[in-house]
């Protein structure tokens, strides 16, 4: 099941995301400090490190949902697919429809489990009924979620367990066609055998999706990762192909932090 | 370090208790009374005619106050016609759009003034404006009146209903590539729908019982309602007056209004605490 990149191919592989030069500032705090990193095109990238570090900020910047908050700030390119999204020109609903993001907790919308999914692909696509319905279905599919809700699609959605409910939030984040998966520690408020579910998922996404996921567990990291980046403090300290970071990582840092030592 | 005495703690949480617990029952204690009263004088009144008829002159028994049900009601659905909508929208604008700028705390800060605001003031204010200008009282002025009452209580519901929808669901349906007004009418909205519905229950709660506002815009009168832009019946000046007169007949009928309006008032009140639980246990929680 892993197939850990290797240093080579992460070299090799074209890169969904180029960061470059990025800082971040909370209003006058200072979050990220200069953040270069090539995100690799359909593969899983984990981004490790301990609390505060600055993971999910990282993230954050790619669909620029930051932008709700009025004092949060981002300052240098960041490169999706040729353009750097930065740029104020940049249309922010294309922008989140290329770019899927699945949040810690599962946020189902209060409405029925149809009509979360029917919402990002109506906000986006002129669709008749039946073709709705299909693509509603194929989604469910896809988030591993069809078998248990098939007969209920008419139910409301929180009634669901929360590991259903971040199924859902990822069947909902397909749905629109993303080409990047953006998730932030998403098994954080789940149990153990959700969770499976859930790494077991992003495994499949990886044939057509670019992933690139937050987590504080390590071990969920190594299993479902190809490449791994460790933040500290704000900085990148590494990056490179999972196994190598695991098993021979470069900086002292990285070293401390996967054995234990701090974090 | 010696350990604190077990009886003083003992003995004090029973002075504490001797203490509190009376006070709380003398605010039941008086809203018991104040029921039992309007209950025990106003049911006596209640009568199929009381809701049916038109009132009689001093002297004549009889008659109803059902020009004054009807009144009250126009100027009640009036105010929250006018009143609701501005009250969400605003209460929108602080929540989603306007949060810690400049123009939101002044919102913010009126608004708390407003509600502080006695509502015979809001009623010369209306006075002023539109009884004034037009030359006569009416409906119209009454339910504007009952409006800007209605409004800050709306306002402040609202938003901080909007506020306690987490964030993360607001982020989602942007993430989505939903636009800003999309979710906060698709999803936002409806995560919070329960409780605003309750915050405009109890703005109406709020007015429905009103009666200086009234007192200088709608004023009263003794015939129905035929359009609102002439002085308008309604329950709260017509107590007003009927308890302030010598003729026992009025008195009784203006106890029958008091229970009535108090009865009206439990029930929205209570309509309203129903609603919130329903929220509690079905819709977006965890």
């Amino acid at each position: 099941m892993n197939r850990a990149g290797s240093a080579e191919e992460a070299r090799s592989l074209p890169s969904k995301v180029s960061v470059r030069n990025l800082n971040f500032y909370y209003g006058g705090q200072q979050a990220l400090f200069d953040n270069n990193i090539d995100i690799p095109e359909k593969r899983v990238t984990a981004i490790i490190g301990p609390s505060g570090c600055g993971k999910s900020t990282h993230i954050r910047v790619y669909n620029r949902i930051y932008e709700l908050y009025r004092t949060h700030r981002a300052e240098g390119q960041v490169v999706i697919d040729g353009k750097n999204i930065l740029l104020p020109s940049v249309d922010l609903i294309d922008l989140r429809k290329r770019v899927g993001m699945i949040f810690q907790r599962p946020t189902p919308f209060p409405m029925t489990i149809f009509d979360n999914i029917a919402y990002g692909l109506k906000l986006h696509y002129r669709v008749g009924r039946t073709e709705l319905s299909d693509r509603v279905e194929d989604a469910l599919k896809r988030g591993a979620l069809w078998d248990e809700v098939k007969d209920k699609l008419g139910e409301p959605a929180n009634a669901l367990s929360g590991g259903q409910q971040q199924r859902l939030c990822i069947a909902r984040a397909i749905a629109t066609e993303p080409e990047l998966i953006l998730m932030d520690e998403p098994c954080s408020a789940i149990d153990p055998v959700a969770t499976a579910k859930i790494e077991d998922l992003i495994q499949t996404l990886r044939d057509n999706y670019t992933v690139v996921l937050v987590t504080h567990n390590m071990q969920q990291a190594a299993r479902v990762s190809d490449f791994t980046a460790f933040f500290y403090k704000g900085y990148i300290i590494e990056f490179g192909a999972t196994k190598q970071i695991f098993t021979n990582p470069a900086e002292r840092e990285t070293e401390d932090y996967i054995t234990g030592r701090f974090g | 370090m010696r350990l604190r005495s077990r009886t003083q703690r003992k003995v004090a949480d029973r002075a504490a208790r001797v203490v509190m617990v009376p006070a709380a029952l003398a605010g039941i204690a008086v809203l018991a009374w104040i029921l039992w009263e309007v209950i025990s004088r106003g049911a006596g009144a209640l009568n199929l005619d009381f809701f049916t008829q038109l009132p009689t002159p001093p002297g004549m028994e009889g008659g109803g106050l059902a020009n004054a049900i009807l009144g009250t009601l126009l100027m009640t659905v009036l105010a929250t016609v006018i009143g609701t909508p501005v009250g969400l929208m605003a209460g929108i604008y602080l929540a989603e759009f306007g949060t810690t700028s400049r123009l939101a705390t002044a919102v913010r800060f009126t608004t708390n003034l407003l509600m502080g605001t006695p509502s015979i003031i809001v009623g010369i204010f209306v006075y002023a404006l539109i009884v004034l200008r037009t030359g006569h009282f009416s409906g119209w002025a009454g339910g504007v009146a009952l409006a800007i009452l209605m409004l800050p209580v709306v306002l402040r519901t609202t938003e901080d209903m909007l506020n306690l929808v987490p964030d993360e669901l607001r982020e989602s349906a942007l993430a989505l590539g939903a636009p800003r007004w999309r979710a906060t009418l698709t999803v936002v909205f409806r995560a919070a729908k329960t409780g605003l519905v309750t915050g405009i229950l109890l703005a109406v709660a709020r007015v429905s019982g009103e009666t200086a506002p009234l007192l200088f815009t709608a004023l009263n009168s003794f015939y129905w309602p035929e359009t609102i832009s002439e002085p308008t019946a309604n329950l709260t000046v017509t107590i007003f007056n009927y308890a302030m007169s010598p003729y026992a007949d009025w008195q009784q009928k203006a106890w029958g209004a008091s229970l009535l309006i108090t009865v009206g008032i439990l029930i929205v009140t209570v309509l309203s605490r129903l609603t919130l639980r329903d929220r509690k246990s079905r819709t977006w929680s965890r």
